[in-house]
């Protein structure tokens, strides 16, 4: 009877994927080319999510901060200390979680061009429009549909 | 008495738009001081222990290069039984201000030619040799020697005439976005020298400095393979050394930095 109770949290545990790991960085720019998620605009903003599942922040910190694919350390500064050699080209993100929506921060990372044609900043979920990409990441986004909602949940977490 | 000065004026004009403006050194101008107007040299953007490395000429690592260089300077290859001392003789006399005026328009291929292409041509035409490959230690060496000969000289490519077409080109290249990361050379080469790129100090992106040793890669490099870096930096599909398309940009980037003094051999983190 207890066997089987733990057993049967075990399959849960099992089933249900890690706090914080869930699927690897920059699976979507080495395995497959995935479809590109279709997505509506509103106003300003993406209001429903590019995935099913929830945004995780914890995954979502280790997506900003990952510093071999595009990480917004490299223009923003980030209230996270551990972090070296924060660049000072873009606005700091402090705080940036009590001023957008997720409904807004969606469109910022997907295609932060659509809001303001002339900015540097990357669009993470984008594959058209694009010059001379190398072959490897044709048809690929800088963020995956999960990671442009991990790092949204994580961006939120900074009020 | 006024017309000989107007006329002169006019002549100096003329001179100056024929030539692309003759580039001289400016006061103050030194190769610890490498600026003119608000053209400044990659140096600036160093910290103090590189630019050590580059100030002295016995720990500078590019200068490795320069030495062998100068043993190929008279070393007989090809058909011709000749070295490029046959031709040239002291490079230290011969050479002095060649690098200032390339890439420049070539007559014979109708188009951009750079000083690594120049050296590849005469190895094939004059001395009966095979050209060097692009980017291979010996034709950097060469390249390095030949450049190192301008140290302290002002940059003056011309851009017009038959040129002008190509730094057009060159120029157009440089304001285009590009890669997955979808940014121009500009955006930060223009916009942003002087700021923070991670731990970085984003520079003009000026080439007064090549060939140039850069540290991360433990090897003297030519202003290609640091476009080819940029360009695979940014994602995107890079050109080809030596190819019509970096050559322009090198026209384009060297006229951008006019003025500069060459500092060649450089060092770059």
């Amino acid at each position: 009877m207890k066997l089987t109770f733990l057993t049967a949290i075990g399959a849960v545990l099992l089933a249900a994927p890690a706090f914080g790991q869930g699927v690897p960085l920059q699976a979507h720019l080495t395995g497959p080319v995935q479809p590109v998620v279709k997505f509506e605009i509103v106003g300003k903003t993406i209001p429903k999510p590019l995935t099913d599942q929830p945004g995780d922040p914890v995954r979502g910190k280790r997506v900003v901060t990952d510093a071999s694919n595009s990480t917004c350390l490299i223009c923003h500064q980030m209230p996270l200390p551990e972090q070296p050699d924060q660049g000072q080209i873009a606005p700091p993100l402090d705080g940036i979680g009590g001023r957008y929506t997720a409904a807004e921060l969606r469109l910022r990372l997907v295609n932060p061009k659509l809001l303001t044609p002339d900015t540097m900043m990357p669009a993470y979920y984008r594959v058209d429009g694009l010059t001379r990409v190398q072959p490897q990441y044709q048809g690929r986004t800088i963020y995956s549909a999960q990671d442009i909602e991990d790092a949204i949940a994580f961006l939120l977490t900074l009020k | 008495m006024i017309r000989p000065l107007r006329l002169m004026a006019l002549l100096v004009a003329v001179l100056a738009g024929a030539s692309g403006v003759a580039h001289a050194q400016v006061a103050g101008q030194t190769l610890k001081n490498n600026q003119v107007e608000a053209r400044k040299s990659g140096y600036f953007f160093l910290g103090q222990q590189t630019k050590t490395l580059q100030d002295d000429d016995f720990q500078n690592p590019g200068m490795f290069a320069v030495d062998q260089g100068a043993n190929l300077w008279r070393k007989v290859e090809g058909s011709e039984g000749k070295s490029c001392a046959s031709c040239h003789q002291n490079a230290t006399q011969t050479m002095k201000g060649v690098a200032t005026h390339y890439p420049a328009y070539d007559e014979k291929s109708k188009g951009i030619i750079n000083l690594e292409l120049v050296i590849n041509r005469e190895r094939v035409e004059k001395m009966g040799a095979e050209p060097y490959k692009y980017e291979s230690p010996e034709l950097l060496a060469i390249t390095s020697y030949v450049s190192y000969q301008s140290r302290g000289m002002p940059k003056n490519v011309d851009i017009t005439g038959p040129a002008a077409p190509f730094f057009e080109q060159g120029k157009e290249f440089f304001f285009t976005r590009r890669g997955q990361i979808d940014l121009s050379c500009s955006m930060c080469h223009d916009d942003r020298a002087g700021m923070l790129l991670r731990g970085d100090t984003i520079s003009q992106g000026q080439i007064n400095d090549f060939p140039m040793y850069r540290l991360i890669w433990h090897t003297i490099s030519s202003a290609h393979r640091m476009f080819e870096w940029c360009n695979t930096s940014m994602r995107a599909e890079p050109y080809a050394y030596g190819s019509p398309v970096y050559l322009a940009l090198e026209l384009y980037v060297a006229w951008r930095g006019r003025g500069l003094l060459i500092e060649a051999p450089g060092v770059r983190k």
